[in-house]
């Protein structure tokens, strides 16, 4: 697990241990050497090491894959950008140099070649491709440094304008957030406007100068305690047009995205969606969006906060001043926005602080940074990535699970070494959705139902609990799989992969499955018991309402003899008989239970004809004899026709109908219950059926030795 | 016998490969390393088994090694051998009189190193 990283490493790409070695020989002092020997194994240990490797030796001719399939599959997935390539082949045909070139290698090498060339060609690529990460990391570090200035210098502009007008200094911060809030939830909503990341960036820095025009308003009127005149007042409202024409007065910039912002934000921001605000009286849309947005993030933000001649209003009552139209009408699309990410204002205005703000910026340098393709990661972030890479893996080695990561794009599963192994797996698999199926870890359907699950997941909740089996070592096993979807930060966010993990629960599993199977079965013959068989028909009775159906009970005439004569072992021995004959004796559909004791119970559906069916199941049920023991069956029959779809009575009445057989005198047969059986129902009221019963059957056999 | 006398005995280049990789202690290093790679076995086991994709690639190895190290005389044979496998082709007259050759020079070079190993005492 331990790597050395502190110098960088060459990957050898050559099926020739020899030419490996002789390479790995003259390099391997000054740099850590990774080897594969062939095509296949090298793209792998890219994917692996990312651009840590600092260099590629790449041979041509190999087997599985290529050094021309090593380059593509690098194309393919842009790694070529940040990871030179240099050849070394003993072809020495023009097409395949040239071939190669165009695939992007930084040098080509003929063999037999010179130690000293190699050497000097290896530290040249390799400084060479240093420095310039060190000046992309300059690049960004001067963007950033760029960006926060210009914030800086806003800043100070607009609280100069906000000093002089008395206000806390906090409005313009609290106008550029929720202008950045709202802009984004309008994103959210439509791409109507046609905004893109940098416009809201642009158009939320441009917001901080809204009110620049009021250095020009004369002080006594900027901060005069009571109310207006309508003459100052008319002086008041000239602070738009006055921003506007200091922006437009501006001799050089007219283009730069930010003075065309700030300008349609200084001079509109007053305007209305209804026509009736000022100095043009634009309506509707004629009103650029830039400018609607910070009207409102401008009126919210004067509502909440207090001011010499009003208290601050809570965030519930500005919205619904806003929304019931008391501040003036606003595009009731950006009111919708405000309702959107009222939650959202909230949160980001109360923890702005110094720090929020400038890793906000930092946020958005970054953002910018990553459109620049050309750009490669910063020797920090390598850092950054680094660690948590190791802290990643020492926990993953302490754990005995399968962790996993997953990306979309290019498509490559990354396994923690325990997990490989276990799963007999490389560490890292390309196109692993063919592979893993070609070994057939797991099941296809699985598969592609996980990944449902997974897409379908949002950046709110992206877990997934999913239980498969997984085929490993040629055994299945009941796995739990727990995986988090990545989603992706732009908008709208795109599915980018998973990580998670996968648990062997097959025991557990089991012993849950034995567990459930125990509560419902009876021990002794293996069909269900009584209560879970009471479960079982009241759903079927309640899923088909316009069925028929009938239940029987019945017992084993004579089994106390069975027990008394044979011993109590035999009795279990005959009763695991019947069980089984009453478990072939029964239609595919039908449900036989032990009821306890000798008695068993029969739950069946039928069509028209009862009588044939019943007779049927009886007639392979009794008969014949087990070790001399005669198998004599009693049986009482209800069915739902005759006595109603109520459980509990067509138990009772089952039950009547085979007392009415065993007291009858005629052993060894079946009865229906009938309406006339009543009169025995009224009867045998007056003492419990089952004591009652019992009791009379026990006299009966004493009777019959 | 010197590295030298081998490099005469087995019809290669002594003082080009010293050119190149400009060390003895490294020359010497893989020219024993030679006598246990396993790309001439290759060779050899994929001609029998019919196998010329496999058989082009193994001869290619054995090309570049010999490059390498500047054994002529067995790099020629191999060179030629490597070129007549190249691209699928199918056997041709006088293949093998290529392969023939190969084996030949395999043979004197592998005896040349092995005496100069006994020789260098180990």
């Amino acid at each position: 697990m331990e790597r050395v990283t502190d110098r960088q490493k060459i990957l050898i790409v050559d099926d020739s241990e020899m030419n490996r070695a002789i390479l790995a020989d003259m390099l391997g002092g000054e740099y850590e050497i990774l080897e594969a020997e062939n095509g296949k194994d090298g793209v792998a240990m890219m994917r692996q090491y990312g651009p840590e490797i600092s260099l590629v030796l790449l041979d041509i001719v190999m087997p599985e894959m290529d050094g021309f399939g090593v380059l593509t599959t690098m194309n393919k997935y842009h790694w070529i950008e940040d990871i030179p390539v240099i050849m070394i082949s003993a072809e020495r045909g023009s097409s395949h140099i040239e071939r190669a070139f165009e695939l992007g290698i930084t040098d080509f090498i003929s063999r037999p070649f010179d130690a000293l060339i190699v050497h000097r060609r290896v530290v040249n690529t390799i400084l060479l491709y240093a420095k310039q990460k060190k000046l992309a990391s300059m690049v960004a570090e001067q963007i950033y440094e760029k960006e926060h200035r210009s914030g800086l210098m806003i800043d100070i502009l607009s609280h100069i304008v906000e000093f002089r007008n008395g206000e806390s200094g906090l409005h313009v911060r609290h106008v550029n957030i929720l202008t950045a809030v709202m802009l984004k939830a309008l994103l959210q909503r439509t791409d109507k406007y046609h905004l893109t990341q940098s416009d809201i960036s642009v158009i939320s820095t441009a917001s901080a100068l809204h009110d620049i025009g009021k250095i020009a308003i004369p002080e006594e009127i900027l901060n005069k305690p009571g109310r207006f005149t309508p003459e100052e007042f008319a002086i008041m409202k000239t602070h738009s047009i006055e921003g506007a024409k200091m922006l437009e007065a501006l001799p050089a910039y007219q283009d730069e995205p930010l003075v065309k912002a700030a300008y349609e934000i200084c001079r509109w921001h007053h305007e209305r969606w209804d026509g009736r605000g000022y100095p043009d009286g634009l309506r509707g849309d004629e009103i650029p969006i830039s400018a609607q947005m910070v009207a409102l993030a401008d009126v919210y933000d004067a509502l909440t906060s207090e001011r010499v001649y009003k208290p601050a209003f809570t965030h519930e009552k500005a919205v619904d001043m806003i929304l019931s139209g008391e501040c003036g009408t606003f595009n009731p699309l950006v009111m919708d926005c405000l309702r959107d990410c009222a939650d959202d204002i909230q949160t980001e205005l109360s923890q702005d602080g110094f720090e929020d703000r400038s890793r906000r910026e930092r946020r958005n340098v970054a953002r910018e940074l990553h459109k620049h393709e050309e750009l490669t990661a910063s020797e920090r972030t390598l850092e950054l990535l680094e660690h948590e890479r190791m802290k990643y893996s020492f926990f993953a080695s302490l754990t005995e699970e399968t962790q996993f990561e997953y990306t979309l794009n290019p498509p490559c599963l990354v396994l923690s070494s325990w997990g490989a192994e276990k799963l007999g797996l490389p560490e890292t698999v390309m196109d692993p959705c063919e592979k893993i199926q070609g070994q057939a870890v797991i099941s296809q359907s699985d598969m592609e139902d996980l990944a449902d699950a997974l897409h379908s997941t949002t950046p709110g909740s992206p877990v997934v609990q999913y239980d498969c089996k997984l085929h490993i070592d040629g055994e299945e096993r009941w796995h739990r799989i727990i995986a988090r979807a990545s989603w992706s930060s732009e908008e709208p966010p795109r599915y980018t992969g998973c990580i998670g993990k996968a648990m062997d629960i097959h025991s557990t599993r089991l012993e849950l499955e034995r567990l459930e199977r125990q509560a419902s079965h009876d021990a002794l013959t293996g069909l269900i018991n009584r209560a879970y068989a009471q479960e079982r028909i009241m759903e079927r009775l309640e899923d088909r309402p316009s069925g028929h159906y009938a239940l029987a009970i019945l017992d084993l005439d004579h089994f106390k003899r069975a027990n008394d004569t044979y011993g109590h072992l035999f009795g279990d021995e005959a009763l695991k008989f019947l069980a089984d004959r009453l478990r072939h004796s029964i239609r595919g559909g039908d449900i036989a239970a032990r009821v306890g004791g000798d008695e068993f119970l029969i739950f069946l559906e039928y069509k028209e004809d009862l009588e044939s069916t019943i007779e049927g199941i009886y007639s392979r049920l009794a008969g014949g004899d087990y070790q001399g023991f005669p198998i004599s069956v009693s049986m009482g029959v209800a069915s739902t026709d005759v006595v109603g779809r109520d459980y509990e009575t067509l138990f009772r009445c089952a039950d009547q109908a085979l007392y009415v057989v065993k007291h009858s005198g005629k052993k060894g047969r079946y009865n229906y219950y009938h309406k006339d059986n009543a009169v025995d129902t009224a009867a045998s009221a007056v003492s419990p059926i089952d004591g009652g019963r019992k009791e009379d059957e026990r006299k009966g056999e004493e009777e019959n030795k | 016998m010197t590295l030298k006398e081998c490099y005469t005995a087995l019809g290669g280049d002594y003082d080009e490969v010293m050119g190149r990789l400009r060390s003895e202690r490294l020359v010497q290093k893989f020219v024993l390393k030679f006598l246990n790679d396993g790309s001439y076995q290759l060779l050899c086991d994929s001609l029998a088994a019919g196998d010329r994709e496999e058989a082009f690639r193994a001869a290619h190895t054995v090309k570049g090694v010999c490059a390498n190290l500047a054994f002529n005389t067995l790099l020629e044979s191999a060179e030629a051998l490597t070129e007549a496998l190249r691209d699928g082709k199918p056997p041709e007259a006088g293949e093998e009189a290529l392969v023939a050759r190969v084996k030949e020079d395999y043979q004197r070079t592998r005896q040349a190193i092995e005496a100069f190993q006994e020789g260098a005492g180990g």
